[in-house]
């Protein structure tokens, strides 16, 4: 059925293009739009002038403006929304829209567009915005007819949210915000405009959830392999996953997308999996017979070298995007659907047939993985009188793990430290740029994540690096009172990529120094907001328990040793069961051949 | 030696699914089976997609099987259902299963996109493709072009005192022979138009 045929359109009453855009927000239930004002966006800004239901975040920057919308979509659930000018506005976006992409967040994106008379003139600010976005979106539109764009804005909720969620570009040429048209309001009901044709299978095949719960009750080294299609399956999946860890026993892991899904503090839990993943996760990952995957990739940093990975595991993989599956693992039990529907169908079954594995192969299991557990590898020493990275990470955790608090992070070693140190408890807490590892990510999407939680407590560990490549929205954050916490771990190397050349290239530490930092707590204040600075241990815990008592936007400065490594780590091209655990272990392990031209 | 160039004759050995398997409500066909997945026998493949008619759907498709690097060998796309707005693509691309699943799967992804079918693992199916083939000579040279048109059943579509075109239709291998033919005897250029298919049976693309 077409979808026209349950929508109902008041033919009565004309509105202009802008009007009808800013009434099928509301009616998607947008509360904020997080933008940046333009000649090609004017109308709209005019409207969203005259109205009190929606929120418009101005931002500083919309690279910013994306970032803060995935900040929001990923700390609610709920699609981010955004609004910029055509042109530079446009081009502005990509990055973040990639980002979106790469990580599955829901946003709509309108960019204005010059007037449709005009385009291809080469006109002032205009861009082929539908062309440079069409690979960085889900899908998108450009929309010439003021009486459909009320349904397209519909339409891009519907898909941005369904299925695997993505970032979906509305163009609207200036002219079409000025005609006049009818509003078209989504289908009764559900607020959900269903696509004409786009149907994404979420219910899982019977055959195939039998077939993966009997792989798992013959298991006798079991893992789950957990990502962010349980996060974006929404709480009852992380809910579902409990429950299905509980009775069946197993150990389980995650891929940096998927913290927070599972609870830390769990026995169950064996930490992050991958490149920067802990011993006992990538032995599992190595050694187990059964990998039951659900919602995650394989993705490069999770599998290290294909070839060798995970030899002689039975391997089912549960995801809502057909193409995810044999991608680059081929695996036995392929499950297309949504991973809350197939963790339920598989605890159903578990539960009525009161299966079990075998437990005592299962205790032999469970012995390994203490042992492996036994190397605690993720150990660091905080000795004399400079702060170790992961220290500063801890302690931040033990400080506010009681405060239910939201953590964005930039992209470098601070990265994978809070990945490894800060410990999540609850799903949609943990806001982190994973496939595309886009600096400047952490601050815009606090900020978004302030925005929806305004009494919450929100972290952006940064580095110092990352951190001045969207500095400007320290601004934003003052205007809209949105007092998140920026926690710079300053090693004043962009780590990341000093370790790299540490461990690839010699220790030419080429480009990889920053020279002429900014005084941080200066700028800061420069902005508006409080500066503050750490360089002494015995005061780490003190700076942050000031930090969080401060009612504006902080950024605190925390001073760390400029030499501290990652560990540990899976050089490029290795095997799981080839890590380097540490300084001491780096010495026989170095990456050689393949491995040196991989990223 | 060269490589070996997928023939007609490893196109014939193809392993037909089942077409129990191919039930699935996916937009694609169900899940390859394993055994398939890990063979690395490299072969031709026509797939066929319907999607729908809006601006930007070629260069969606295209965009996308660039970007992921995928060596396609003909394209062909026209309006199929004027009242729904429903153009059918068919794309021929070669690879192994577990890059045609890929293929197959990636564009399932593209929203207006709304079935991609697998025209020769799936079911038999039916290919054409028309070719346009000017060839100038004079004397035995146009004789022997004539007889051999006539062999393959070519249309003369045009022709003068010293050139011909033919039309050609048929499946690709068809079109190849007819066109190496040709070179000895005048070949001046061909357009083809690439390769249409439907499978064979009663049974349309949408099941
Ligand atoms: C936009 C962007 N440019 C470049 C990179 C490559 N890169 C990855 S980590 C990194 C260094 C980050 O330095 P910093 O923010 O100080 O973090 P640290 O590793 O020191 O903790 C760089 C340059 C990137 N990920 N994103
Ligand atoms: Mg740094």
């Amino acid at each position: 059925m077409p979808a026209e045929a349950a929508t109902s359109t008041d033919t009565t009453e004309k509105f202009n293009g802008a009007r009808i855009i800013l009434k099928a927000l509301q009616e998607q239930g947008v509360e904020v739009v997080f933008g940046y004002p333009g000649g090609a966006v004017l109308p709209i800004y005019d409207e969203l002038f005259k109205q009190n239901s929606i929120r418009h975040v101005l931002v500083r920057h919309e690279q910013g403006a994306v970032h803060a919308a995935e900040g929001y979509a990923r700390s609610t659930g709920k699609v981010g929304c955004v609004l910029v000018t055509s042109g530079p506005g446009a081009t502005n976006v990509v990055t973040g829209l990639t980002d979106a992409l790469m990580d599955s967040i829901p946003i709509v994106c309108i960019t204005g567009q010059v007037p449709t008379h005009l385009i291809g003139y080469d006109a002032f600010q205009e861009a082929d915005t539908l062309g440079i976005t069409r690979p960085c979106t889900k899908h998108n539109y450009l929309v010439k007819d003021v009486d459909k764009l009320a349904s397209v804005v519909h339409e891009a909720f519907y898909v941005a949210r369904t299925g695997r969620p993505g970032p979906v570009v509305i163009d609207l040429p200036k002219d079409v915000a000025m005609a006049m048209g009818t509003y078209t309001t989504s289908p009764r009901g559900t607020k959900r405009q269903q696509h004409k044709t786009y149907r994404p299978k979420t219910k899982p095949d019977a055959a195939a959830i039998e077939q993966a719960v009997k792989l798992m009750a013959g298991a006798k080294r079991p893992l789950f392999y957990t990502g962010g299609g349980v996060i974006n399956a929404g709480p009852k999946a992380s809910a579902l996953l409990r429950e299905l860890v509980e009775v069946t026993g197993f150990p389980i892991t995650s891929t940096l997308m998927g913290l927070g899904a599972f609870p830390a503090s769990d026995d169950h839990w064996l930490g992050m999996v991958g490149m920067h993943g802990t011993y006992e996760s990538n032995l599992s990952m190595h050694g187990c017979d059964v990998m039951i995957n659900i919602g995650a990739r394989f993705d490069d940093r999770v599998t290290g070298n294909l070839k060798l990975f995970s030899p002689n595991s039975k391997k089912i993989h549960v995801d809502i995007d057909p193409s995810s599956i044999n991608k680059n693992v081929i695996v036995d039990v392929p499950i297309v659907g949504d991973c809350a529907l197939a963790l339920e169908e598989m605890l159903a079954l578990w539960k009525s047939r009161r299966l079990k594995a075998d437990q005592n192969a299962l205790k032999s299991w469970w012995r390994h993985i203490e042992e492996w557990r036994g190397r605690d590898s993720l150990r660091y020493a905080q000795r004399g009188k400079i702060i170790k990275p992961q220290y500063a990470i801890q302690r931040l955790f033990e400080l506010t793990k009681d405060r239910d608090a939201y953590i964005s992070t930039e992209v470098g070693q601070h990265q994978m430290w809070a990945a490894q140190f800060y410990r999540f408890e609850q799903p949609n807490r943990w806001l982190t740029s994973g496939g595309l590892g886009t600096m400047g990510y952490g601050l815009p999407a606090a900020i978004g994540a302030q925005i929806a939680h305004p009494k919450a407590l929100v972290v952006d560990i940064a580095g110092e690096a990352s951190i001045l490549m969207n500095i400007q929205e320290l601004s934003t954050a003052v205007q809209h009172r949105a007092n998140v916490k920026v926690f710079i771990i300053n090693n004043q190397y962009m780590g990341m990529v000093r370790q790299w050349q540490e461990l690839l290239h010699g220790g030419r530490y080429s480009s990889s120094y920053t020279e002429s930092l900014p005084d941080f707590v200066k700028l800061a204040e420069a902005f508006g907001c409080v500066g503050l600075r750490v360089s002494d241990p015995a005061k780490v815990d003190d700076t942050i328990k000031e930090m969080i008592s401060i009612k504006q936007p902080v950024v605190c400065d925390v001073v760390v040793d400029q030499k501290e490594n990652c560990f540990p780590m899976i050089p490029s091209g290795k095997a799981h069961n080839d890590m380097i655990l540490g300084p001491e272990d780096k010495a026989g392990k170095a990456i050689s051949g393949a491995g040196l031209a991989l990223v | 030696m060269a490589k070996k160039k997928p023939t007609a004759k490893s196109a014939a050995k193809k392993p037909v699914r089942k077409t129990a398997e191919a039930t699935s409500s996916n937009i694609y066909e169900g899940m390859v089976p394993l055994a398939l997945l890990r063979d690395k026998v490299i072969y031709r493949h026509v797939v066929s997609l319907l999607v729908d008619n809006e601006t930007g759907i070629l260069a969606r498709v295209v965009g996308m099987i660039a970007g992921r690097g995928y060596n396609i060998e003909s394209l062909t796309v026209a309006e199929v259902d004027r009242e729904r707005q429903v153009s059918r693509i068919n794309i021929t691309a070669s690879g192994t299963h577990q890059v045609i699943e890929q293929l197959k799967t990636q564009l399932g992804r593209l929203v207006p996109v709304h079935v991609v079918r697998d025209l020769t693992d799936d079911s038999p199916s039916v290919e054409r493709e028309l070719a346009l083939v000017k060839v100038a000579g004079v004397g035995d040279k146009r004789v022997e072009a004539l007889r051999i048109g006539d062999i393959f059943r070519a249309n003369v579509v045009d022709s003068g005192i010293q050139s011909f075109v033919f039309e050609v239709v048929g499946n690709t291998e068809k079109l190849d022979a007819f066109i190496d033919l040709m070179k000895p005897l005048g070949l001046v250029e061909v357009s083809r138009t690439g390769v249409v298919a439907v499978s064979r049976g009663m049974l349309g693309i949408e099941g």
